[in-house]
This record gives C-alpha cells, structure tokens and sequence, in this order.
C-alpha cells in the first residue's frame, strides 16, 4: 500500500503577494493527486487543523493549510495569533480569497498534482469556503457549518455580511454538512441556500444531520458528535473522489 | 457558530503572561468557541499589549454563569472600597 506521506510548514505567495506560513502535507507515492486548501478556524492556525490536512494526505490528497493569521502575528502561538487578529476585527473576506488563490495555485504547481483543487473549511472557514468557491476557479468545495452566508448579522454588527448574492458565481460542486440543532447556521438557512443553489442550477449536496449541532467534526470539543462526524467523512471522501481524484 | 462578538475597551494596568508581568493597554471581550475550556462557547476576555506582541497576553475563558458571578464580584468589590480611594 501506498501510504506515505510528508508534512511540514512551508511558505507560500498569498494575497498582494505577500509571502505567508502555510502547512503542506502530501502523499510521498500516491501521484497523481488531486488537491486541498483547508481553512482554519476562528480559533486559528492550529494543531486540530493540521491534523485534518494529514488526513487529507493519508487519504491520497495534498492539503495545504494557509495561515490566514501570519501577517499580524508571525511565530505566535495560534491562541495568541487569534487573538491578536480578533483584536483588529478578523480577517477580510478579499484577503481570504487571495489566501486561498494562492495556496490552490501552489498545490496545482506541486509535483504529482492532477490540477484539481478543492477547498473545505469549518465554523468560520466554512462561510469561508463558500466565498472562495464564489471568487476562484476551484473544482470542489466543502462547507461545513458555515454562519452568515444567508443571514445578516444583527444591527449593531457590519461583519460578516451575507455572501449568499455571490451564489450565481459558484464555480464548483458544493458539499453542505450541518447539524440539525445548530443555531447558526439554522437548518432554515441552509434549506435557504440549498433553494437558491438549485435555482441557479448550482450542483450542491446539503446532509443535515440529527442529533448534531454546531462543531460536530471537532474530536477534542464537547460539540462532537461521532456518528455525524463518521458519516460527514465519508461524505467528504466520496465526494472530493468524484471531483477531486484523478 | 462563531458569534464574532467582539467588544474592545483600554485599559490601563498590568498583567501576567508567559513570560512575566507587563502593562496593559487595551482588552477584548468576546463570546465565542474557547481555546482550552471545554464548553462550546465561552466568555474570553484577552488582556493585552499590541506594542508588545501577541504573546503579551492573558486570557481567560469562562462559562457564562462564571462570567456573571465575577462582574459581580468586582462591582461589589469596588461598591465596597473606602471612601476616597477611587
């Protein structure tokens, strides 16, 4: 069996060109293969989502994880990473986008790589996900329990804005795994999304799950949940197999 | 979900980090996932120093009833300061 792979942090072109951290982890023997970005979380850059872009490799995929907090906190500690860009109001959605651009040109440059990039992101990184699938030419997206992609935020608040009017320009499958007891996104929002996707004739797949709510694929949080989690990783596999692999 | 909740305040005083004490310039109160605490969401407040990098930093991460017990304690603790003090 072809099971080796490498990892370790690399630097990659992003956004404006600026030079950023990003976290690589790919099949030693497995070539061709398709590719990943992985948005991280809200909380960061952190070691829960590098142990997603491993198995993303251990999967026959490159995954390539940007820190989208490098700029403001080089070298950190992710906590005090996240921090410290919380403290100047997150990240912006155009730099996000640059981000994620550029980490899918570096995995479509690599070596072995089939050109097929995809993008899956959590929490956060999954409004993220969907932006970028909006603002790139990728070939599979994931989305899982992203907020604020159809809901505004209350009054008070200018960020996130909904991003649901950039549907039209989906540039790929998208697959939605949510929770059916989440808050936010709520399984209306979703089934909201899912309506306007089809009737833009946008290939989508939504699986809501019961007995879930918000953070379900988190193993180290009390939001897990394994059989929604199990059964979202198959999703994944089978789907970024049709899209993804060569 | 991520609330990106957010309420910045300065202040002035000190704190503990990692690597010692150091001045506090501003803090940061939010409502969202924890680091460490094992609760889906939490009440984090960041005691900082921008001027002094991201790790000059304290941090807590408390449950919402914990939250509302130590606003209560430090008003009721300043409510009881002597006169003049303040």
């Amino acid at each position: 069996m072809k099971d080796a792979l490498t990892a370790g942090t690399i630097s990659i072109t992003g956004h404006g060109g600026d030079e950023i951290e990003a976290y690589l982890a790919r099949p030693l023997e497995a070539a061709p293969f398709g590719g990943v970005v992985v948005i991280h979380h809200m909380p960061g850059y952190d070691a829960g989502t590098k142990e997603i872009a491993l198995k993303f490799a251990a999967n026959g995929y490159a995954a390539l994880v940007p820190n989208l907090y490098y700029r403001e906190a080089p070298g950190a500690s992710p906590d005090d990473a996240a921090a410290t860009v919380r403290a100047r109001g997150g990240v912006p959605d155009e730099r996000l986008v640059g981000d994620v651009g550029g980490a899918a040109a570096h995995l479509r440059a690599l070596e072995g790589a089939n050109g097929k990039v995809g993008v899956i992101g959590y929490c956060s990184g999954g409004r993220q996900s969907f932006l970028a699938a909006c603002s790139l030419p990728l070939q599979a997206a994931v989305d899982c329990y992203g907020a604020f992609i159809v809901t505004p935020p209350p009054p008070e608040r200018a960020w996130p804005q909904p991003i649901v009017g950039l549907a039209k320009d989906l540039s790929c499958p998208l697959l939605g795994l949510f929770g059916a007891e989440d808050k936010n996104p709520e399984p209306a929002e979703t089934a909201e999304l899912a309506k306007d996707l089809s009737a833009l004739g946008k290939e989508h797949e939504f699986h809501t799950y019961e007995g879930a709510g918000h953070a379900f694929f988190a193993a180290d949080r009390p939001s897990y949940r394994v059989e929604a989690a199990n059964d979202g990783w198959q999703r994944i596999w089978d789907f970024y197999g049709r899209h993804l692999a060569s | 979900m991520c609330t990106y909740l957010t309420e910045k305040i300065e202040v002035t005083g000190s704190g503990k980090g990692s690597a010692g004490w150091f001045a506090l310039s501003d803090a940061t109160v939010y409502f969202d996932h924890p680091q460490h605490a094992l609760a889906e969401h939490t009440l984090n407040i960041d005691f900082l120093n921008p001027g002094k990098g991201p790790a000059a930093r304290v941090a807590v991460e408390l449950t919402a009833e914990s939250a509302r017990a130590l606003v209560r304690a430090i008003e009721a603790t300043l409510e009881a300061v002597p006169p003049g003090l303040i």
